[in-house]
């Protein structure tokens, strides 16, 4: 399962690719992409673990860029 | 932003003052600094600490108060206040420099239509093209944007593809046409029926395409992040080291001055820097790119075209134009224009593409008066009587059943050899045309420092050779069915270089697993076609080979521009790092290679979206 999320508020490349690599170590996630420029969070995991995976890529976020919003795009 | 911008001015005069008025009151003098401190960076400390009690510590932030606050505290006022000062404006630039470069693309690829004008038993209402289903009735008024893909039922007119293709000659389109939306239209009101849903159309397909593109990462901008990720820490241990042994180690060496070397240390350890200018510059150049009508999938594509060393053409709709026309008219005894026109008149009643291509270059209306007795002999022609002589236009066969000699000689593509009155009258040589850019955009690949050119076709020996000795091509593979194609570019990439790529370039109808098998696979004409857009890594929107040519330099400018900064601001870092250790770079020298290096990398990475000249 696909999932995509726009990140309002990211406005710091690193932690963009510091919550990529995070999200990336997830229990059940299979690929994870953060696009800096277009504030996209894309999250491809397996199906049962996803809402997990939501909640904990949230957390991710808001720890590493605590300004950012995540929002399902 | 507003907020912030106010907070640097305001704290920037109290800075200036406390500078300037410098009284001897030492107390005064000090809230002074304080209080800009407090109005500049407050905000930046208060997000540090928040920042430990939430397990995250040696982020921009902390590392940004630690320096400051430790330049105060050995009496560096000045400096602790003009580092944070200077991080705030460089902070606030770097934003509005992403934020202006994410609108300018933005921009760009504004080609999202607003509105339908769905028409429904006689009333035209405005609905959300997401609304529109497909079977529906839509007008397009002039001026507006093709908001779905469709079929001209009524009217006609002329359509600006400029937003999707680059191509700034519009076309003209007229009932039975397709139209794809994103196009404007120009003049007239044209009703159409919706072929496919928004979601499918191919403005939505695009606009995905391209805003997504800049997730496959280039390894340049892989580099970058990995390394950020040992930087920053190694930095900073280095500075407590810096802080704590040279004191205790060196004779005479003083707290307060190894202390504001590792200070400096902190100041320069922040990668944010590094890490943005090599995304901005790889989406400008990706964004640059689909300006010219051409779609890159990733930035990992835009920078392995850069290292493209071998070109692989399709010949058949790529190179050249996959349609039949005259190419050459060879007559005897009689002028060229009676020889087409007596042939024209005689293939006139075959609806076969030889005979298209020929009433297409007589380029006038048959008159079938003059036209009487035609008899098609399958496999061989046809003979008719035009104007009371015996024509006879065919193959060799043909010639040699009515015992006409005729020229037996090679030719490139199929000839129609003609008799009248049973005499020989000469040939017409019909081919697939090649493109009007195609030399050019051999030329130019040349140019590019692209080693090899190589063309790969189903046809004729004959055939291919000469399109490619017209062309300039390197090498050429001829009479492969599909499936050798794959194979050939199977050799092919055997022989390049490990780093080096491998292009191939196809119209994307029945190429699919060659472009898949390359390195970069390059689909033609991608206007309307699904398949060329799925299957490969970057799509020409026009039909024109030359597109490639031009890909391959704004990939080049693009990755120029990543190395650029890469190099430029890791290098200033480093020769900082080295300098303040030695005590001779002060924090000015750090500020500069934080901010400095920010600004200048964001405004070399904007020289991406420029692709004009290109």
């Amino acid at each position: 399962m696909k999932k995509k999320f726009i990140l309002n508020g990211l406005e710091c490349a690193n932690c963009a690719a510091k919550i990529e690599h995070a999200v990336n170590k997830l229990d059940g996630v299979k690929e994870a992409t953060v696009n800096f420029m277009t504030q996209k969070l894309v999250i491809e995991g397996e199906d049962e673990k996803m809402p997990t995976i939501m909640q904990e890529a949230e957390k991710i976020v808001k720890k590493i860029e605590p300004g950012t919003v995540m929002k399902k795009a | 932003m507003n907020k912030r911008l106010w907070r640097i001015i305001i704290g920037a005069i109290l800075f200036i003052v406390a500078i300037v008025i410098d009284v001897n009151i030492e107390w005064l003098n000090i809230a002074l600094y304080l209080i800009s401190y407090i109005i500049v960076g407050g905000d930046i400390v208060m997000k540090a600490v928040k920042n430990i009690f939430r397990g995250k510590v040696f982020d921009e932030n902390f590392l940004m108060s630690i320096a400051t606050i430790g330049a105060m505290l050995i009496g560096e006022y000045p400096e602790g206040i003009a580092v944070m000062l200077f991080y705030q404006v460089g902070e606030l630039f770097q934003s509005y420099a992403v934020d202006k470069s994410r609108r300018s693309i933005a921009e760009a690829m504004d080609i999202r239509p607003d509105y339908a004008n769905v028409k429904k038993n006689d009333e035209v209402i405005k609905v959300d093209p997401d609304e529109v289903q497909i079977g529906d009735i839509i007008v397009i008024k002039p001026g507006e944007r093709v908001p779905l893909d469709g079929k001209v039922i009524e009217g006609n007119s002329t359509v600006d593809t400029s937003a999707l293709t680059g191509e700034s000659v519009p076309r003209e389109v007229e009932v039975g046409h397709e139209i794809l939306s994103g196009c404007i239209n120009i003049n007239g009101v044209i009703t159409a029926e919706v072929t496919k849903e928004y979601g499918e159309s191919t403005v939505s397909k695009i606009l995905d395409l391209v805003e997504n593109a800049s997730s496959k990462k280039s390894q340049s901008e892989q580099f970058i992040t990995k390394f950020a990720r040992y930087y920053t820490p190694i930095v900073v241990i280095i500075a407590v080291f810096l802080a704590t042994i040279p004191p205790l180690v060196i004779d005479g060496a003083t707290f307060s001055d190894w202390i504001y070397r590792a200070l400096t240390f902190l100041v320069v350890s922040c990668p944010c820097a590094l890490v943005v200018s090599i995304p901005l510059s790889f989406f400008g150049g990706i964004g640059g790119a689909s300006r010219k009508g051409i779609l890159v999938k990733g930035s990992n594509y835009l920078e392995a075209l850069a290292e493209a060393e071998i070109i692989v053409f399709d010949k058949t709709g790529t190179l050249t134009k996959g349609v039949f026309n005259v190419q050459e008219i060879h007559p005897e005894g009689i002028t060229k224009e009676e020889l087409l026109e007596l042939t024209s008149y005689a293939e006139s009643y075959s609806n076969h593409p030889i005979s298209n291509s020929l009433k297409q270059a007589y380029g006038k209306e048959i008159d079938n008066g003059r036209i009487s007795d035609v008899e098609e002999i399958s496999g061989h022609g046809v003979i008719a009587a035009v104007d009371g002589k015996k024509v006879a236009a065919g193959n060799i066969k043909l010639m040699k059943k009515l015992n006409i000699p005729c020229y037996e000689g090679e030719a490139v593509g199929t000839v129609v050899h003609v008799g009248i009155d049973d005499k020989y009258a000469g040939y017409i040589v019909i081919a697939d045309e090649v493109k009007e850019d195609s030399a050019r955009a051999i030329k130019e690949l040349k140019e590019a420092k692209i080693k090899q050119t190589v063309m790969l076709t189903g046809d004729t020996k004959n055939v291919a050779s000469k399109v490619a000795k017209q062309l300039g091509l390197d090498k050429v593979y001829s009479e492969l069915l599909p499936g050798d194609k794959v194979e050939k570019v199977e050799e092919l990439l055997a022989q390049k270089s490990a780093k080096g790529k491998l292009a191939f370039v196809g119209d994307g109808i029945n190429d699919a697993p060659v472009l898949a098998r390359a390195d970069i696979g390059i689909a033609m004409g991608g206007l309307g076609s699904d398949a060329a857009i799925e299957a490969a890594d970057v799509v020409i929107m026009t039909d024109e080979p030359s597109k490639i040519a031009t890909a391959i330099k704004v990939s080049k400018k693009t990755l120029r521009i990543a190395r650029q900064n890469t190099v430029f601001s890791i290098g200033i870092k480093i020769i900082v790092l080295i300098l303040s250790a030695f005590g001779i770079a002060t924090m000015w020298a750090a500020i500069f290679a934080d901010v400095g290096v920010t600004i200048i990398a964001v405004l070399n990475a904007f020289r991406a979206l420029n692709v004009k000249n290109l």
